[in-house]
């Protein structure tokens, strides 16, 4: 872990009215048999609204497993997972799926905009999904989108956009349906610093909210400034909770 | 979301295009061969056609279709005369002969005799000359496609003469016929004058053309000369079906056909599946983003299908039209025979259907068992 984040080694748990994701001893097997390998071994984690938690790591320590769970998209081995109240493991499918359409935003490593429909388009997609009129989901997205900056690339296609942009673009498609958990994977892998940091800052800024919470799975050093509360992952566990330094003050120069 | 569908689908040009290349070549190859066949199927019965105003056909018992002449006795007319509910009867001779032209070259014709005195089964496309003139000694009226094929590059003239079986024949008039599966030029002439034509035979009457009583029902009078006479009596849609379904069951033209359409629907398929399930792999992704965000398996399915219902529509559409345009092209060729009834599109249609149902299964298969957690691996 990066020193300047490593503020306190102590676990970070929040009161259990304010916690939007509560995951308790989660395990995940991939495969069966003797060629069984085990992702997850028995996590714990708390992530209260109003937080933005990064879960950082080498690769392969199972980051981006956990927050496929947590989002929904992937069945735990074992545990519980308790997300803004609901309990995924519980869930039937198209109850989960109707849950993430309503709750779950996504940022993804490699933006997954849909090459043939333009910026505003793509930030649209949620709210067509949810069964909005196309001209107006578009120009709610519009609306969002101009907030972003990207006003005037609105009926750009992805294709047509920097890095940066298409990422902003995948923030607003992220956000455009106000989900109650953001989960953003590597979100600025793909992007130089300066991108980087903007769009860092654009999830801090828009997305932390109150009543939301926020997951950034990243192994971005020059993010962790952002994170309230970073949880550290290594073969499958969490090994340490630490408190971010936007909450623990100024990083030190 | 359909509306996503379709613009994922046109984002890719190259392998939009290719899946409807692929259904096209299908549609095509189905539709003209199919339209092809019906052509033969409708030359075999196209003397049929041509004669108008009998409702019913009598014949020999054993006859499979309308070259298959079993020849009758002459007394065979009146006994069909006989029975109750058979306004008239006339007899029609029909026979191939061979036909000595002016410059001593050979030729075979259809020969067609007609009754007489009412000359029931005369042409109906007569251009040049008059029916009357067929009561003139030794007249005769040929067929366009007849005339131009044995004097090809001449202007039609009435009064050529040429000989069958040693007699002298007059060129009275020239008509427009359907062409026959032979393609041998149609001779038409009184009936007592066909029997001269024709080499010698104990029995020469081919057929006995008749029409039911006004009221009476020809399926009821053909059952009637049937159990009196012992003889086949068809109406005449019942005898076209017949002489079509004896090419079908007795020779090798529909599995001929058959196979060059089962090519085309095999070779559209592979082409239009193996492209959309590339064009799906490609976009497996986003689909896969599209579950993570919360679509359903259902909403997916739709989409895919609503793909590829885009693509067979218009597969479809480029494909019959471009066979149509095929057939329209090639309307002089005489050589060629194109018959496009709805049932071809019908037919082509549902086969395009398959087509894109196949082509889309494999990719159906892969965006429905698609993690949504793809979306997270880099």
């Amino acid at each position: 872990m990066d020193e300047r984040t490593a503020a306190t080694d102590v676990a970070v748990t929040p009161a259990r009215a304010d916690v939007a994701v509560r995951v308790r001893g989660v395990t995940k097997d991939f495969g069966s048999g003797d060629s069984v390998a085990r992702a997850l071994r028995g996590v714990d984690l708390d992530v209260p609204y109003g937080e933005m938690l990064m879960l950082v790591g080498p690769s392969g320590c199972g980051k981006t497993t956990l927050v496929s769970i947590v989002a929904g998209t992937l069945e735990p081995t074992a545990g519980e997972v308790v997300v803004l109240g609901q309990d995924l493991v519980a869930m039937g499918n198209a109850r989960k799926v109707r849950f993430r359409r309503e709750n779950v935003g996504f940022v993804f490593q490699a933006f997954n905009l849909l090459p043939a429909l333009t910026a505003a388009e793509n930030a649209a997609v949620p709210l067509l999904i949810a069964g909005w009129s196309r001209p107006r989901a578009v120009e709610v997205a519009a609306e969002l989108l101009d907030t972003l900056g990207l006003g005037d690339r609105l009926a750009a296609l992805p294709s047509e956009l920097s890095g940066g942009q298409q990422q902003r673009v995948a923030i607003a498609r992220a956000l455009v349906h106000s989900p109650r958990l953001l989960v953003c994977d590597e979100p600025t892998s793909a992007l130089d610093a300066e991108n980087g940091r903007i769009t860092m800052e654009l999830i801090q800024q828009i997305a932390v909210q109150p009543d939301r919470a926020v997951i950034v799975v990243t192994h971005d050093a020059r993010v962790y400034s952002f994170a309230d509360r970073i949880a550290s992952m290594e073969d499958g566990r969490i090994g340490a909770v630490s408190t971010g330094p936007r909450r623990s003050g100024p990083m030190p120069s | 979301m359909l509306w996503i569908a379709w613009k994922m689908l046109i984002g890719n040009r190259v392998k939009y295009l290719g899946i409807i290349f692929g259904v096209v070549f299908a549609a095509l190859l189905i539709a003209q061969q199919s339209s092809i066949f019906c052509g033969l199927m409708s030359l075999t019965v196209s003397q049929i056609r041509d004669v108008e105003g009998p409702g019913i056909w009598v014949m020999d018992k054993n006859v499979q279709f309308v070259d298959d002449v079993k020849p009758l006795a002459d007394t065979e007319l009146f006994r069909v005369k006989g029975v109750a509910g058979v306004e008239w009867a006339v007899p029609f001779y029909k026979g191939i002969v061979r036909a000595r032209l002016e410059e001593g070259s050979y030729e075979q014709m259809i020969l067609l005799g007609l009754d007489d005195a009412t000359l029931v089964g005369a042409p109906e496309g007569l251009f040049m000359g008059s029916i009357a003139a067929l009561r003139t000694p030794d007249a005769v009226i040929m067929d366009d496609a007849g005339y131009r094929r044995i004097w090809p590059d001449e202007p039609f003239r009435l009064g050529r003469t040429f000989e069958m079986n040693d007699r002298r024949a007059v060129l009275v008039g020239i008509t427009r016929a359907s062409r026959t599966f032979q393609s041998f030029p149609i001779v038409y002439t009184r009936y007592s004058q066909a029997v001269r034509f024709a080499p010698p035979e104990r029995k020469v009457l081919s057929f006995i053309l008749a029409d039911a009583s006004p009221g009476v029902p020809a399926e009821e009078v053909c059952r009637r000369i049937e159990a009196q006479t012992g003889l086949q009596a068809l109406t005449r849609s019942q005898f076209i079906w017949k002489t079509i379904r004896y090419y079908l069951a007795k020779t090798g033209i529909p599995v001929n056909f058959a196979v060059t359409v089962f090519l085309g629907f095999l070779v559209g398929t592979a082409i239009a599946g193996q492209t959309f399930y590339l064009f799906t792999v490609e976009n497996i992704r986003q689909f896969g983003a599209l579950k993570a965000m919360g679509t359903g398996n259902g909403t997916i399915l739709a989409m895919v299908l609503f793909q590829a219902l885009q693509v067979g529509t218009i597969g479809y559409g480029v494909g019959v039209g471009l066979a149509a345009l095929f057939g329209w092209a090639s309307r002089n060729f005489t050589k060629l025979s194109f018959f496009m009834p709805w049932q071809v599109l019908a037919i082509t249609a549902a086969a395009v259907f398959v087509i894109v149902l196949l082509a889309s299964l494999l990719s159906i298969r892969k965006v429905l068992v698609v993690d949504p957690a793809i979306v997270f691996r880099g």
